[in-house]
């Protein structure tokens, strides 16, 4: 989203010199710069932002991106980190005076110790097959974002990425035990340990969804966790979306944790059953999808209560899978739920803010509100379990005029999310698409915080520079800083 | 606005014009944790109580200066609980401390440690600022996880204003077992059921005693308690609460008491001295005379490292020593967060 990206003038000479000083050092295959070979990295899983980097390096081995990091920090070259492409916030967009530093060859899994529980990876290892690696041991890596077959662990890290089981597994940020790398200027590092805590500041937790700005991820040992035995989903139907909201709050009421716990409302549920035929209730106000997973005493217990609840709740109508085949058609519409919607409409802009539960009823009358002012489609699917929505808004990207009116509405629906109590971003990060929106969420001392936890990194700020945190210099220029209109964010606070 | 909060900015803002070390403190249970008290004693407690409690958004905010006590009696009441089971180590601990030491409990290997449940914070940094991190619901990424960072930095990044804490119900069934076995075999018991999907919930090991406590419906847990055998402990809960609080015989030493980190499968130790093991085999109480040198290398050969927890003697350093990137990041975030590096003075390292 916002505006076009210019096309950016790149300096032919400082392209020859920085591609030259990276091939002393870089097999010629792993440093590109002719247009037809950068042309891929152009953008990453938010396609309205594009901008062709300077040159791409794909490094081979630790001693290589040691090798990039010092030559850029000598030659005072940004360097942009980009695991498989996946992102949905541009925080992998290239820089035109910048270097695109792939960590696509680093796909070794470097140790499965089933005893431990763990597994050292290199960051470009996807996501799923790390579960994969693991299921002949009983054993699995519990964060599954939606793009789990394609995004990489690299990635993960830097987005501190979610999924569907996050409410009760944890996010990337639970279930990764350490991290190894290269700062900017080619330190090595080490943040976390294969014990449970590392001495001094957790740097780790800052690390992870730091999106690549603090330092250059080149190994991580995740977390493996027990397969569950069995796992039953019920499906739910509701007339009336407040009412699968307080569906939601009334099942974590009655004391259930559920490993899973998504609602779709009418629009995004006939997309889905269009599209993979998952059996969803299409004449259903919203759906929600509701999964136990244990023993199967123990799946057979909640089973029964989430059941009840639902019922209670307002059900109109409930399916519990029968079978793992029945389970996996019932998500297979939600995980479908982004390109089922995109079948829609030429393009759709996905956002990813997350509220307090108890706020849901409030956040979709008010996106059905939005819907009507700016005469624009916006199906939803929700994390419900843990609050985070991703309102899906339809629109046709060469039609300018209904362009501006999507980031207007979604622009809106952001500071719904900060004004109730929740966040611009759950899952997806800041990235380029969000960066206004944090001069709405943050104070500018906070956001001077963020800036010198950056420089306590990467002192000259080379390493993914203008993403995640604006400056406030921008955030003058885009007239929000602090504006919160007449409701504070602190309102007993004093301003100092 | 609040008289307290404004009046502790003011005497933030100037002792850091003075470069006047304060020495923040709660109840003072953890004064022996870290290294030595340096500076004036400046007292969180005033600001103190609970925000709020919404016990269906599984989530609770209060004030730094909150007893502990307090807060885990509201959660009680709602069937909900801190899930890291934090130690108190003394009646007047408060949440701001039991943040800043970052220490978590019997739990943690199953459920995840204090850091894990950190979902926002406010913090008055060291130019007297009230700052915002993180906030109220389960996933943010807007930000750096600074509200994280705070779990275990011992006051040294500023005053722990108010924190908001990930909750989750009270297991309905509890139930601990004791087992005989050596060391080696703990070890390998503990690792091997972390493995499988039975509800341990924590762990212990000393002098030939394994204990595990399972906790979750009551289906699983009758199940489990078939599978692994042994016999019921009695008054259980009491027993867990002597790990947490270090009241159990075993803390009972006059030796330096040394906490070693180090992954779970990690062989025994062969330290001289009385061990205690929780965590599933990840954390190894160590009441020993042992060189501080030759304890810290065995735990960083294992992959882990070594704090020297209760001693009288603390000149090696309580914590074990960082590398030299890693502690110049160190010295950076403090100086981001305190310039005039008032707090907490050598509490966590000498340069801090």
């Amino acid at each position: 989203m916002g505006e076009a990206v210019p096309v950016e003038h790149i300096d032919a000479g400082r392209r020859r010199a920085v591609a030259e000083a990276l091939r002393a050092h870089l097999p010629a295959r792993a440093v590109l710069y002719e247009e037809e070979d950068t042309r891929p990295y152009e953008c990453d899983g938010l396609t309205a932002y594009r901008r062709l980097p300077m040159v791409v390096a794909l490094p081979e081995d630790e001693e290589q991106v040691r090798h990039v990091l010092r030559t850029c920090s000598s030659m005072g070259v940004p360097v942009v980190p980009r695991g498989a492409g996946t992102g949905l916030s541009g925080g992998a967009l290239p820089l035109a005076d910048g270097v695109l530093l792939s960590m696509a060859k680093f796909m070794r899994v470097l140790r499965i110790d089933p005893q431990a529980r763990i597994a050292v990876v290199q960051p470009g290892v996807r996501n799923a097959s790390i579960s994969d690696l693991s299921a002949p041991f009983g054993l699995y890596y519990a964060p599954d974002p939606s793009s789990q077959i394609a995004c990489s662990i690299g990635g993960n890290v830097a987005e501190n990425s979610g999924g569907v089981h996050c409410l009760k597994y944890g996010l990337t940020v639970h279930n990764v035990l350490r991290v190894r790398g290269y700062t900017m200027e080619g330190e090595p590092v080490e943040f976390g340990s294969e014990a449970l805590d590392a001495p001094g500041y957790d740097l780790l937790a800052l690390t992870v969804g730091s999106e690549g700005m603090l330092a250059l991820i080149t190994e991580v040992t995740v977390k493996l966790l027990p397969v569950p035995p069995l796992a039953r989903v019920v499906m739910a139907s509701f007339d009336d979306v407040e009412k699968a909201g307080a569906a939601v709050a009334a099942v974590i009421a009655e004391g259930i944790v559920p490993a899973g716990l998504e609602m779709m409302d009418r629009q995004a549920t006939g997309a889905a059953e269009e599209f993979v035929r998952a059996g969803y209730d299409v004449g259903a106000a919203a759906i929600l999808l509701c999964e136990s997973d244990g023993t199967p005493e123990e799946v057979e217990e909640e089973i029964a209560c989430i059941k009840e609840v639902l019922a209670r709740a307002g059900a109109t109508h409930m399916r519990v899978s029968r079978d793992e085949g029945e389970r996996l058609r019932f998500w297979s519409g939600r995980k479908a739920a982004f390109p089922a919607v995109g079948r829609l409409s030429p393009d759709y802009y996905c956002m990813d803010g997350t509220i307090p539960r108890r706020r849901l009823g409030e956040v979709l009358r008010f996106i059905s509100g939005m819907e009507v002012k700016y005469g624009l489609r916006c199906p939803n699917v929700f994390h419900a379990g843990d609050g985070n929505l991703h309102p899906l808004i339809l629109f046709d990207a060469n039609n300018a005029a209904e362009l501006q009116r999507t980031e207007q509405f979604a622009a809106e629906v952001l500071e719904k999310c900060i004004e109730v109590g929740g966040t611009i971003t759950g899952e997806h990060g800041v990235g380029v698409e969000k960066i206004d929106q944090m001069c709405v969420q943050f104070r500018p001392e906070e956001l001077e915080t963020f800036h010198a936890v950056k420089r306590a990194f990467d002192p000259r700020g080379l390493l993914n520079p203008g993403k995640a945190v604006p400056t406030l210099v921008r955030c003058a220029e885009f007239g929000r800083m602090r504006v919160h209109s007449a409701a504070p964010r602190f309102p007993d606070l004093p301003r100092f | 606005m609040d008289a307290v909060l404004q009046a502790m900015a003011e005497r933030v803002g100037a002792a850091a014009q003075r470069g006047q070390p304060l020495r923040l403190h709660g109840g003072g249970t953890k004064d022996f944790y870290g290294n030595g008290l340096a500076g004036d004693p400046f007292d969180t407690r005033a600001y103190a109580g609970i925000v709020s409690h919404e016990s269906s958004e599984l989530v609770v905010t209060a004030r730094g200066g909150t007893p502990l006590a307090e807060l885990e009696h509201a959660l009680a009441e709602t069937s909900q609980m801190l899930p890291f089971e934090p130690p108190h180590f003394g009646a007047g601990a408060t949440l701001g401390g039991c943040v800043a030491a970052g220490l978590s409990g019997p739990r943690r290997a199953s459920a995840g440690a204090l850091r894990d449940f950190v979902l926002g914070a406010r913090l008055l940094d060291g130019r007297g600022r009230v700052l915002s991190f993180g906030g109220q619901v389960m996933k943010n990424v807007a930000g750096y996880d600074v509200s994280r960072l705070l779990a275990g930095s011992l006051g040294t990044l500023g005053v722990i204003l108010e924190v908001s804490l990930k909750v989750l119900p009270r297991p309905a069934t509890e139930a601990t077992l004791r087992l005989e076995a050596t060391q080696r075999e703990a070890l390998e018991w503990m690792n091997r059921w972390a493995g499988r999907p039975l509800p341990v919930s924590a762990t212990s090991f000393a002098q030939g005693e394994l204990c595990v406590r399972l906790s979750g419906a009551p289906a699983a847990v009758r199940a489990a308690r078939q599978a692994l055998g042994g016999a019921e402990l009695p008054r259980a809960a009491e027993f867990w609460t002597s790990l947490r609080e270090h009241t159990h015989p075993a803390f009972a030493t006059d030796r330096p008491l040394w906490r070693l980190s180090v992954p779970s499968t990690t062989p025994p130790l062969g330290l001289a001295g009385a061990q205690l093991i929780e965590w599933g085999g990840a954390l190894r109480w160590l009441a020993s005379d042992a060189e501080s040198g030759t304890i810290r290398e065995v735990a960083r050969r294992a992959g882990g490292h070594a704090t020297l927890f209760r001693a009288r003697d603390k000149t090696c350093g309580a914590f074990a020593p960082l590398s030299v990137a890693s502690a110049r990041l160190h010295r950076e975030l403090k100086a981001a967060f305190d310039p005039a590096g008032i707090f907490n003075r050598g509490r966590l390292y000498p340069d801090l």
